[in-house]
Parts: C-alpha cells; sequence; structure tokens
C-alpha cells in the first residue's frame, strides 16, 4: 500500500528533515515502492523462531570501570559550529 | 619496474633490502596520484606534506635500526609497514586529516583522534597518504551516492568502481598506492574489489575494531581492507585484528597465522578442504561472464585439490529486503547525532528545531534522507513488528543457512555481483535497482561471516570479474589460503589497467 503525503511528513519529522514539496513527492514514491518490495517477508512463517540479537556466538565483554586519559575539551569543541567557554551554544530553547 | 607496481609485499621486502626508501615509494606514489586523479577522482584528501614527512622519518628509523638489528629481526614482527603509504576510506578518523565521509554534514569536521584499525597499521608503521571516496555514510554501491563527485572506473572511466568503498579500490587498481581500507555493511569492499580487480576482504563481523568508524549499520559494519593480492590482505588483516577496549564488540578469538605454504617450491595444495556453491547466487539475468567466469575459477580450486559440492543457501532471496530494513533501522538512529550543534556545519534558524531540521534537510543527500526516513519508518511505533521485528527473524533463517553450510563445507564460492562495473549514471533516480547490485554481498554481513572478494577474469569489454569466497566466523585464514593458492597459479591479480 503506498504511503500518504501525510505519512511521508510525519516520517521526516519524526527524522528530522526539513523535506521540499519535490523532495515529499518523490520520496513517497520511492518509499513506497521500497516498502513493496521488502513486504515479501511477510511470505516466511517466522511463528517459532527468535529474531537476531547477536551473530555472535560469545557474550559481549565489559571492561573494568577504571579512569583512563581521555579527548581534552579544546579537542572536542574544535569541530563546533558555535561555542561559549566550555558549552555548545543553541538559540533558547525555554521562552 | 616501476615502484608504483609493487604490491604491498614487494613494497615491503624492497624497503628491507634496501632496494627502495620510503620517501622515494611515496613519492612515486604521490606523482602517480597527480597524474591520475584529475581522470580518476579515488581521493576526497591528500596529505602529500605530512606522508613525506612520515616517509622521510622512517627511512631515518630504519638507518638507525639497520646498525642494532642489520637483519631486521625485530622489525618483521614489530613495524613489518615501516615506511609503507596507504590509503583510507573517508569513513574512518585519522587525527588533524578531514573526515567527511562523502556527506556534506560533515563538510570541514577534523576528528581529533585515530580509528583504531588506521592506529594498528600506522603502530607497524604504515604511512597515510590520503582519504578516499566513498557513497554518502557508505550507503550506496557505485561511489554516486558521495557529495563530493562520482569515482571513476580505471578499467574504463565512464563507468563505476563500485561502491561504498569505490576511492579505496580505484586507487589501488590504478597503482595509486599498494593498499587501502574499507568499509564493507552488505559488501561495500567486495563489490569495488570486483568491479576494479583488486582483492578484497571483509572481515568476521567483531574481528577488526569500529572505533573510530562513522557508525552506519552497527550490526553490520565491518572494517576491511583492499590490495592486490590475498598475500597482502593477509598482512593487513593480521595487524588489524583483534579485541579493543573502546569497541566491545570485538572478540578475544586468537587470529590463526595464515599458513600459505611461502618458502616450498611446491605449488600449495588445498586437498582436504571443502567448497559449496549454492545454486541460489547463479541467479537468471545475471551476466553470463560472471557466471562463466566463477565456474572456471571454482574448477581451478577444484585442481588446487578442493573438494566442490553443491549447497543450498534456500533463504538467499529474503537477505536484500532483511538488509534494507535492517540497516536503515540502524541508520536512522546512528545518523541522529548529526544535528549542527556539536560538529559539522549549522544552518541558521530561529530556534534549536528548526536548526535541526534545515541543517539535516539540506547538508543529508538523498539516499541518506531515504535511508533514515524508510528505518524511521520500520522503528515507528505500530510498524516496529511488521518491519524490524520481522526483518530480524528472518535474519535468523539466514545465519542458520550458513551455519548448516558450514557443517559441510570450509568455505562457499559465488559471484559477489551480478554485473562487471554498470555505466555511471545507469540506475539514474532508481534506488531499488541499486540495491538489487548488493544480492550476493548482504548475506555474509547478515550471517557477520566473512568474505574475501578476488579478481578471477575479464568479460568480453575487458572489465574484471570476482568471486567471492564466503568462510566460517573467524575462519578468515582459510580463505586467504584459498585465494593465495588460486593467485599462485593464475595471474588475473597482476593485470593493470591503461590508463
Amino acid at each position: 500500500m503506498p504511503l500518504s503525503l501525510e505519512e511521508v511528513e510525519h516520517i521526516a519529522t519524526l527524522a528530522r528533515l526539513e523535506l521540499s514539496a519535490e523532495e515529499k513527492a518523490r520520496y513517497r514514491e520511492q518509499l513506497s515502492a521500497i516498502l513493496d518490495y521488502v513486504d515479501r517477508l511477510q511470505e516466511l512463517d517466522t511463528a517459532n523462531i527468535s529474531p537476531t540479537a547477536s551473530v555472535l556466538a560469545a557474550e559481549g565483554h565489559l571492561r573494568t570501570d577504571e579512569p583512563r586519559p581521555g579527548l581534552s575539551c579544546e579537542a572536542l569543541f574544535g569541530n563546533a559550529p558555535e561555542t561559549e567557554g566550555k558549552q555548545f551554544k543553541i538559540p533558547p530553547v525555554f521562552e | 619496474m616501476e615502484l608504483t607496481e609493487f604490491s604491498l609485499m614487494q613494497a615491503i621486502s624492497a624497503l628491507f633490502h634496501g632496494e627502495t626508501s620510503s620517501r622515494e615509494l611515496t613519492r612515486a606514489c604521490l606523482e602517480r596520484i597527480e597524474r591520475r586523479e584529475p581522470s580518476l577522482h579515488a581521493f576526497l584528501h591528500l596529505a602529500a606534506a605530512s606522508a613525506l614527512a612520515q616517509a622521510e622519518a622512517a627511512d631515518r628509523e630504519r638507518v638507525a635500526l639497520r646498525r642494532t638489528d642489520p637483519q631486521f629481526t625485530d622489525l618483521w614482527s614489530t613495524k613489518p609497514l615501516l615506511g609503507i603509504p596507504i590509503a583510507v576510506k573517508d569513513v574512518l578518523a585519522v587525527e588533524g586529516l578531514p573526515c567527511t565521509a562523502g556527506s556534506k554534514i560533515l563538510e570541514g569536521f577534523v576528528p581529533p583522534f585515530t580509528a583504531t584499525s588506521v592506529k594498528c597499521l600506522q603502530k607497524a608503521g604504515a604511512i597515510v597518504i590520503g582519504k578516499t571516496n566513498t557513497d554518502e555514510f557508505a550507503m550506496g554501491s557505485s561511489t554516486e551516492n558521495s557529495a563530493y563527485g562520482v569515482t571513476h572506473n580505471p578499467w574504463d572511466e565512464s563507468r563505476v568502481p563500485g561502491g561504498s568503498s569505490g576511492g579505496s579500490a580505484a586507487a589501488v587498481a590504478a597503482r595509486l598506492v599498494p593498499a587501502a581500507l574499507g568499509t564493507d555493511t552488505g559488501g561495500s569492499v567486495r563489490q569495488p574489489a570486483s568491479f576494479c580487480g583488486v582483492t578484497g576482504l571483509k572481515p568476521s563481523y567483531g574481528r577488526v575494531s569500529r572505533y573510530g568508524l562513522v557508525a552506519y549499520g552497527s550490526s553490520l559494519d565491518c572494517v576491511g581492507a583492499l590490495a592486490r593480492t590475498a598475500e597482502d590482505v593477509a598482512i593487513l588483516f593480521q595487524i588489524m585484528a583483534g579485541r579493543d577496549l573502546l569497541d566491545a564488540t570485538t572478540v578475544e578469538a586468537p587470529v590463526p597465522k595464515i599458513d600459505f605454504g611461502v618458502g616450498t617450491d611446491s605449488c600449495p595444495s588445498l586437498r582436504g578442504l571443502n567448497i559449496g556453491v549454492p545454486q541460489e547466487y547463479f541467479v537468471r539475468g545475471m551476466q553470463a561472464e560472471v557466471e562463466a567466469g566463477v565456474r572456471e575459477a571454482i574448477r581451478v580450486l577444484e585442481g588446487l585439490g578442493a573438494e566442490i559440492c553443491e549447497i543450498s543457501l534456500s533463504h538467499t532471496e529474503y537477505a536484500l529486503p532483511v538488509y534494507y530494513i535492517i540497516a536503515p533501522a540502524e541508520a536512522s538512529a546512528n545518523l541522529a547525532r548529526y544535528d549542527g550543534i556539536r560538529y559539522g556545519p549549522r544552518l541558521e534558524a530561529e530556534s534549536m528545531w528548526d536548526i535541526y531540521y534545515r541543517t539535516r534537510g539540506r547538508k543529508f543527500g538523498a539516499e541518506v534522507e531515504r535511508r533514515i526516513m524508510l528505518g524511521t519508518y520500520a522503528l515507528s511505533a505500530g510498524y516496529y513488528d511488521a518491519y524490524y521485528g520481522k526483518a530480524q527473524k528472518v535474519r535468523t533463517l539466514i545465519q542458520r543457512d550458513f551455519e548448516q553450510a558450514f557443517e559441510q563445507v570450509d568455505a562457499i564460492a559465488a559471484p559477489v555481483a551480478p554485473t562487471t562495473a554498470f555505466p555511471i549514471g545507469a540506475h539514474g533516480d532508481d534506488p531499488l535497482a541499486m540495491y538489487l547490485e548488493d544480492v550476493f554481498t548482504l548475506p555474509a554481513n547478515l550471517a557477520g561471516v566473512p568474505g574475501l572478494a578476488f579478481p578471477v577474469g575479464f568479460d568480453g569489454t575487458g572489465l574484471p570479474v570476482g568471486m567471492q569466497l564466503m568462510g566460517k566466523h573467524f575462519r578468515e585464514d582459510v580463505l586467504l589460503r584459498m585465494a593465495y593458492a588460486y593467485q599462485q597459479v593464475t595471474d588475473w591479480h597482476t593485470w593493470e589497467p591503461n590508463l
């Protein structure tokens, strides 16, 4: 079933993407075709199959929680578009 | 012989024997890059000055070592790559060099850290000469999704090099560097290796650290290597493999020593090894020359002593729909971090929310937006079970196919892609047609098993044909041994594009 324009707009909002009218129309068509294609999975009976949690047979390991050297503030803030002191700067969020 | 014609092993050997210097080798690579790059566009960033400085330092280190250890006995084990220039796909962080992942949303980003895989090679003495082109966030099969322009296939510049590690594959094929790093989430090392006629390894999931890799599909992403020969790829793989505290998915598993039978005059034998040929990988509509090339290569492996048998991986046709739910779902979560706040460019707006919408909407390319939206939809309320949940169950069936096959065989031989390199623009704006390029490579990622691609011939227009071997978890050594044996009795891997 093809996606509606409203569904495309809802997904774009969830994904925080600003789209033009032309992009919405194009993605609506393309995403509908892809979803149509992946729907063939419904042919398979998976009632008694567990979902894959990991492809690794061994469980993941945890490291000991010990302090170790990390990156400096200068290094971390060096790529930010706007900073003030040791903080990332953004427009006001609260009125 | 020109220095740039050296394979990695030949370059290592020439440096050890003092036949050339790292400075000469690095200069030769840079000069060749300068000549070829305008028509290939394999690189997004070159680090010529720092590479030459490191090469000179490597030469000095070698001179100093010769005084204390004239036979370089320690060097073989500690710094085998001393002074060797390599290229790195632009999704792996190298401190001080730009890292764009082929995206405008990371334009100008210079990571303050280095990926563990790269660091391992640097510790072994390697020099990063530049960062190679990739589809944006490694999402694509041609490099056409790079925000910085397509890479051209050195065998025919009107064709794609494959992707997403197309820049690395083209650079190795065009003899710009002896070896390069790539990454493989759904075939992104193996398919470009095949399209460009080089050897490329996707290791087992959990084998090589992904710390410092720009994340795409975290349950699938693997860091791999591309070079001219299986022996070269094995050298890089053994240096990178192992547990890393900075990547909790890496596993403490011994890296088997790869015994090529080097030093013996007799041809290496594959006696005692079984290779399965899955009927599902020889489909209608595939290029006849690809099927013929792969079947002939299988006969060569048989001639080397391997037992060949037909097998079935019955859920193969479902790998593509499973992948195009799981990978976009994981991508939609991983790419949520690009917000215009902490790094990368920001498009100004009145509110923080509008900064998010505008920066992401304008800086991500179309394929990345499609996959983010697809993944967001598949994970959204009311659709999770039907899409993501279902896909993870079918993924279990695909894994079981491999487990059952590997009770019977040591490796699986198959084509890498249904065709040889396609023309630039061939798939236009049809994402589904492009996804079908990955049909034979996705299953190994979904099952987490290793895959090795290498050249086995050429089609009628002179484009390379590749084959892949898939293996048991953590048995890359078996695949490398088979490809090495194959390359001892064939010469496809030595063919060079006529640039």
